[in-house]
Order: C-alpha cells, then structure tokens, then sequence
C-alpha cells in the first residue's frame, strides 16, 4: 500500500496532478479487486477439526404442548392447537443414520446412485401460477455425493462423520424430513404447532424472551465455538447446546422455549408440515447459523422446494 | 442576527442551499443508520449506537422502521429532484416558492418526525407530524403538475434543437410533466395500504411476501407502489441529467415521445396489479420499460458523442485513444451516463435474467436467497440514483481541475466497485456452494464497505468543507445564492 502512495506521488507537478490522481485511484482499485479474488479463492476446508461438546440433552426426548389459543405471527393473530408433543431437539445425524439403516434394511428408502430416495403419494395439483406438480413416486431424500453431507454410506451401512453425531441432521430434503417424522410414528408439525412450541403463550419474538445476545443461539457471526469467519464460516453446534452451561469457557445463556425446547431459534432452519394449497413450496422456521437475529424471530419464514437440501437446514418431528 | 438571516435566507431560499440542506440529511441519517445492519451489527458497533443514541428498537417493529427509514431518505431525494426541477424548467415564481417551501416542509417533517416514531420510542404525536410530511411532499408534487402544465402557451418552443410539435408543444417539458403527475398518482398506491397496514403498525415488507400464490390488492398495491416509486425517481433524474446538459438534436426529437410513452405504459402496468389485469400487467410493464430505457440510451449516445466531439475538436484525425481520453475527461458530464449505463449491469440485467430463468433457477433457490436478489437489486438502483445527483452537485457547487476529478473519479469508482461487488452477492449461489462461500461473502463485504465507506468519507468531506464555507463572509454560499440551474446548463 506504501509503495501504490510512493509510486503515485512521485515526480508529481500540478499539469500532471490529474492524470496521477486517476492512475492513483485505478491502481487503487486493481488492488483491491486483487484482494477480493485472493480472499474469494482461498479454499474451504469443509472437514476442519469440530470441537466435541456433550450438551446433555437427550435428543430422544419430547414434551407435551398442552391445547389453547397463543399469539401467532409477528402480528399476534390468535391461533389456536390441540394437543401435542414435539421434539425437544432436531432431529441428529446420528438418530438420522438409525433411522436410514433401519428404512434401507425394509425397503422404506432406497439408494438410488448417490441419491437416498423414499416413496411419497403426491400432492393435489391445482396449477396455479408457479406451482410445480408433485407427483406420487419415489423423491429425494438426501444427496450422499454432497461435500457437506455428514451421513456416510458403505454400500450397506450408513455411519456418521465422527463429531457431528450429537449435530442436527442437516442436507436434508423436505422428503426426507417427511420420510424420518413418518416412520417414526410421528409427523412433522405443522407452522402453527411450531411457532406455539417455540414463544409459548406470551408473545415473544424469541423462545427465550424479548432480546438476542450472542451466546442465546447459534447465528451468522455468533462468535460461537464453531465458527471462523475468515474460513469455512458458520457451523452447526450440537443439538440443545444453548442451555446455560460453559463449554471449555464458552457461557451459554438458557435459551429453551416456555415448553423446554431447545434451538427453535437458530442452528438450522426446520422444515415444517404443511402443504398449502396451490403451492409447491415447503416453509420452514427458526433461522439458522447463517441467518442475522433478525430471521432468529419466532414469526420468520422461509420455504424453498421440497427438494432442496443445505447445511442450513434440518428438522424435529410432532405427533 | 444577519450574519444567521443571511446563512439561513441560503440554505431554505435558494436552489442550491435547499438542494445542499437535502444531501446533508441524506448523509447524516446514510451514516448512521448504515451502522445498524451488516458488518457493523457483526462487529458490534449496532449495539453501541443503539445505546449511544437511546434507541427503542423492539423486535416486532423492524419492518416498521424500515419503511419509515426508507421514506425518510426517498422524501429527501425526491426534494432534491423537485429542487432541480423547479431550478431548471420555467414556471411562475409563485409555484417555484410554494413547491419548494411544501416539500422541503414535507421531507424534514418526514425525516426528523418519523425516524424520531420509528427509532426512539412510539410518539403518536411524532407520527401524526411524519404523516403530515408525507401529505405535503404530495401536495408539493399536485403544485408541481399544475406548474409544469405544458399546454402552457408561455412554455412552447420554437428552437428546432428541442423535441417539439408543429406547434410548439414542448416534449420534453410534457416529459417531465407526465413522470410528475405519474409519481403523484402512483403515491396514492403506497398511501392507501399505508394507511390499511400503519394502524396498529401492522406491516409488511414486500421481499417477504415472495413466492406466496394469493397477495390482497392492499400487498399487490404495496408492490407495485415500491417498484414504480423508484423507477420514477429514475426516470426523473434521467431527464434532470437531460436537462443539465442540455440534451438535444436528433436524438432529444426520438427520446423524449419515448420517455413519455414508456412513463405512461410502465404506470399502467405496474397500477394494473392490482386490478383483474394483474396476469399481463407483467407484459405491460415490459413494453412500457423498454421505450424508457431506450430514451436513457439515446441520451448516452448523445452525451458520450457531444463529450468525444468537444474534446477532440482541436484534433484533425483523432485516434481511438484520444477520443476515449476525450469522452472521459470530466468525470462529473461522463459520470452520470456511465452510471445508467452500469445500472443495466446491476439491476435491469439481474431484473430480466430472474425474469427469464426464475422457475429454472431462483425459484429452486429458499426465499431467502431470491430476497437478497431482490432487496439488492433495488438497493444497488437507488445507490445509482444516489451518485447521479452527487455527479450533477459536483458540477453545481463549482468544483474545477484536480478536485472536481478527484471528487468525480472517486464517486464513480468507489460506488461501482461497491454496486458489482452487490451484483456478485446476490449471484454468488450460481457459482458457490453455501459451505464454501465464506471466503467470497468477506472478500464481497470487504468491496462493497470499502467502497460505500468511503464514499460516505468523501461526502463528509465535502459537508464539512461547505459547512466552513457557511462562517466566511464571502464563501462559496455567497456566490451560489445568486445563481440558478437554468442559467447553468451545458453549452
């Protein structure tokens, strides 16, 4: 940089001083695009070293959402469920792994090239503007020849990436999210049982209160354990991880819903269990790693076609 | 008590006091509402400059704010357009002093009152004043419509360099006069859902509403209303750049029956959302843009050939080089038309390419990735927006030899390196995975603060420099308070 100010003042004199001041700011701007393409090339290391943390929450466990009305969307409409239970997490990779080594052995899923596909019995289509027909067959589940898929596949077994068992299932379709929920004796919960599950009664915009701090969640530079911005940004943290403790000198704030449910506000988006009418597009809730705190808001959607998968995105079931 | 009286008959009295009163808010709300969001909120400064200033900010109301955020700062450009306007074109003394006392009531009423509601705490009183400016700035723009009329005798033409009719009729002037009264109309589609959602706070932002089959006439309105808005100020800063200067021969007699039937055309399309005639209302405004744009590229022409022809007129044989010298030798004349020309880059080419390939690609992308599209794309139209007026203030306030290109190369590198580091953001998925865009989002981050940072640098540079100039006797602003933009168009 000293050398571009050396290089741009010398020999100067006032005739010279704007063709100097030009070839200053070019070359000020070739250093910078110069920059950016060195940053924009640097590789990502997808597989980098994760720490391990046990969160203590059990993944297998569900609570009960008792039935009554609740203050719905970021305008308050009230709304009303019977009752419910949910996860008390996402679903994990590990519970994600059972589940595909359990539906492979009796036929639920196959393995179609680098590809899990599952039956689904389609959709009503109406043909309305944008909506795309889906048809009963068999759909994605998820990709397996992804960089950033976390499942792992042996010709006959599937196996977890060691360190992100106890992580949220993530490059997941909305069919496979479906398929898990199914089998599992269970479904996915609909956009009104999740957001009661996730502000309870009062109104809040967060599951845990009015305000977001770092430490309440996991989101786009949260300055969380498991991130670096500077390389492979934001990662997922295991499930339940915002519950108060101290993980090798990171303090959590407890950050379950009113029903004790943990990460319903970043992490991952989770797929939810509607099929609107005239739409073909999946909606899904609670922000995640790579969103600001603003998409962190109970009320937030996103939707994308049910067969789009991300490491942004996983799911809990309802029954 | 004169030494004030003299400052402040310059500021709200004069074309170029009210125009510097503007870009002054502009910057003062750009720089610090631009710390709330981004990078700023990641490293920590948002929190600090919500404590700082006692910020009330609730989570539930963020849409909220940001309306107002955004009609504070558009209330300001459209003064500062209407400013140019009523300092350019002919039109009784009366309506120049009334329009502009209404709208710059209007958008400091506005701006003070409604950031005031939105960001620090819920005065009801301060939202009654905000509503008020807004109703001002309209009426301003009613007054400007009659003020522009240009079946107007008094404002015919005769010089056969201007598009005019066998009988005068002034085409340009009608240009403007249709862009006026379309813009007014087409606030009335923002302030009738405005008035539907805005009680109780109960909003919306359009960007959210993507993708879902069934929107009410109120969302279609609100649609239509953000994206005709900005097309118009468009529009108008095209035919105030025109204008400036001094857009003529050929080129002006194709332009200007253009500007005025793609206006019309567009504004029909875009107020047919909301009617049964929303399924081709999509065509409509298609046909009526590409007219429009059209004029815009005829002005380049024109401009870019008026540019080459004047600093090449010494050269018997010029060569390709000194013609290219010649075209871009002031900044502040190339500047402007560069910018349109850019703009095709980062906004009407991303708009039509969506256009063309959303069911292919975008609509196989989450809503939140098409919202980055979208929120850019605009956002990158109204930064160009933005340096064209600051290209034609540079020319206004005098700036001459090695600032005037310092000022003049400075706005247009920075903001382009800032608006096609924009464009990469929002197309970075057609080209990078989520997991392994990190890198390219900082290096992204690292342009587009860089360049926007230090464009907010150098305005400050310049406010600074003409708030001194206010405590000299016989600064700038005493100069500048005599003169008028008509008598400063090009040669």
């Amino acid at each position: 940089m000293k050398s571009l100010f050396i290089l741009s003042l010398r020999g100067r004199s006032p005739k010279q001083s704007p063709a100097l001041t030009w070839r200053f700011l070019r070359r000020a701007a070739a250093l910078l695009a110069m920059t950016i393409l060195l940053a924009a090339c640097a590789s990502v290391d997808l597989n980098a070293s994760m720490p391990a943390f046990d969160t203590g929450v059990d993944p297998n466990t569900w609570v009960q959402v008792p039935a009554g009305e609740f203050e719905f969307g970021q305008h308050e409409e009230i709304k009303s469920t019977e009752t419910y239970e949910i996860m008390v997490t996402d679903v994990t990779t590990a519970q994600y792994a059972d589940f595909l080594n359990a539906a492979l052995a009796d036929g639920s899923v196959k393995v179609d090239g680098d590809r899990i596909v599952g039956y689904y019995p389609g959709d009503v289509f109406r043909g309305v503007k944008h909506e795309e027909e889906i048809k009963a067959g068999d759909w994605l589940f998820l990709p397996l020849d992804d960089q950033s898929q976390r499942i792992q596949f042996d010709g006959t077994r599937f196996t977890v990436q060691v360190g992100y068992e106890n992580h949220p299932m993530t490059m997941v379709a909305w069919f496979g999210a479906w398929g898990y929920c199914k089998y599992s004796g269970g479904r996915l919960p609909t956009e009104v049982e999740w957001e009661k599950a996730a502000r309870g009664t009062d109104g809040r915009p967060f599951p845990w209160g009015d305000n977001i701090q770092h430490n309440n969640a996991n989101f786009y530079s949260s300055r969380d354990p498991f991130e670096n911005m500077q390389t492979f940004g934001s990662r997922t943290s295991p499930v339940g991880f915002y519950n108060g403790r101290t993980y090798d000198g990171y303090v959590t704030l407890d950050s379950a819903s009113p029903y004790g449910l943990y990460d319903m506000a970043g992490n991952v988006w989770q797929w939810t269990g509607d099929v609107y009418e005239g739409m073909h597009y999946r909606f899904m809730r609670g922000g995640s790693k790579d969103t600001y705190d603003m998409d962190l808001r109970v009320w937030v959607r996103n939707n994308a076609t049910p067969t789009y998968f991300s490491p942004g995105v996983g799911f809990r079931c309802a029954r | 008590m004169q030494f004030i009286k003299t400052r402040f008959n310059y500021l709200f009295g004069t074309t170029k006091g009210l125009i510097l009163v503007a870009i002054a808010m502009i910057g003062m709300v750009t720089a610090v509402w631009g710390l709330l969001s981004g990078p700023m909120a990641e490293m920590g400064v948002r929190v600090v400059v919500i404590k700082l200033l006692h910020m009330d900010i609730m989570q539930a109301e963020r849409e909220g704010r940001i309306i107002i955020l955004y009609h504070s700062i558009a209330m300001a450009v459209v003064a500062i357009e209407t400013y140019m306007i009523t300092g350019l074109l002919k039109m009784k003394s009366f309506f120049k002093t009334a329009i502009n006392v209404l709208i710059t009531v209007g958008y400091l009423l506005t701006m003070i009152f409604g950031m005031g509601f939105a960001y620090f705490g819920h005065n009801w009183a301060f939202h009654g004043l905000y509503i008020t400016g807004l109703s001002l700035i309209f009426f301003a723009g009613v007054l400007l419509c009659v003020a522009l009329w240009p079946w107007n005798k008094e404002y015919y033409v005769a010089d056969k360099e201007y598009a005019h009719t066998h009988s005068g009729f002034d085409l340009e002037r009608a240009a403007f006069f249709a862009t006026a009264v379309t813009t007014v109309l087409s606030a009335l589609f923002g302030a009738v859902p405005g008035s539907y959602y805005g009680h109780g706070f109960e909003t919306f932002l359009a960007e959210n509403v993507i993708r879902y089959p069934e929107k009410t006439v109120m969302e279609y309105s609100i649609i239509g209303h953000l994206h005709i808005m900005l097309a118009l100020i468009a529009v108008m800063i095209t035919l105030i750049i025109g204008r400036w200067l001094n857009f003529k021969g050929i080129l002006h007699k194709f332009a200007m029956p253009l500007m005025i039937l793609g206006t019309i055309v567009l504004n029909l399309g875009v107020w047919g959302v909301v009617t049964p005639l929303e399924p081709v209302a999509h065509m409509v405004i298609y046909v009526g843009a590409t007219p429009s744009m059209f004029a815009a590229l005829l002005l380049l022409i024109w401009s870019w050939s008026k540019l080459i022809k004047d600093g090449t007129a010494h050269l018997k044989k010029p060569t390709f080089l000194q013609r290219l010298g010649a075209l871009v030798r002031d900044p502040l004349q190339f500047g402007p038309t560069w910018q349109m020309l850019f703009m095709n880059f980062t906004t009407s080419g991303i708009g039509i390419f969506m256009a063309v390939k959303l069911e292919e690609i975008f609509r196989v992308w989450p809503a939140r990735e098409e919202r980055i599209e979208l929120t850019g794309h605009w956002h990158a139209l109204s930064a160009i927006i933005a340096t064209i007026i600051l290209f034609y203030y540079g020319d206004m306030i005098g700036l001459k030899g090695k600032v005037r290109q310092l000022y003049g190369w400075t706005i247009l590198i920075l903001s382009d390196i800032a608006l096609a580091a924009v464009t990469i953001f929002e197309m970075k998925r057609l080209f990078i995975t989520e997991a392994e865009q990190q890198p390219l989002v900082n290096g992204l981050m690292y342009a587009i603060d860089f360049g926007l940072g230090m464009l907010l640098v150098l305005l400050a540079v310049v406010m600074v420099w003409r708030l001194t100039d206010l405590f000299k006797g016989k600064g700038r602003w005493s100069e500048e308070k005599d003169q008028e933009l008509s008598q400063e168009v090009m040669k």
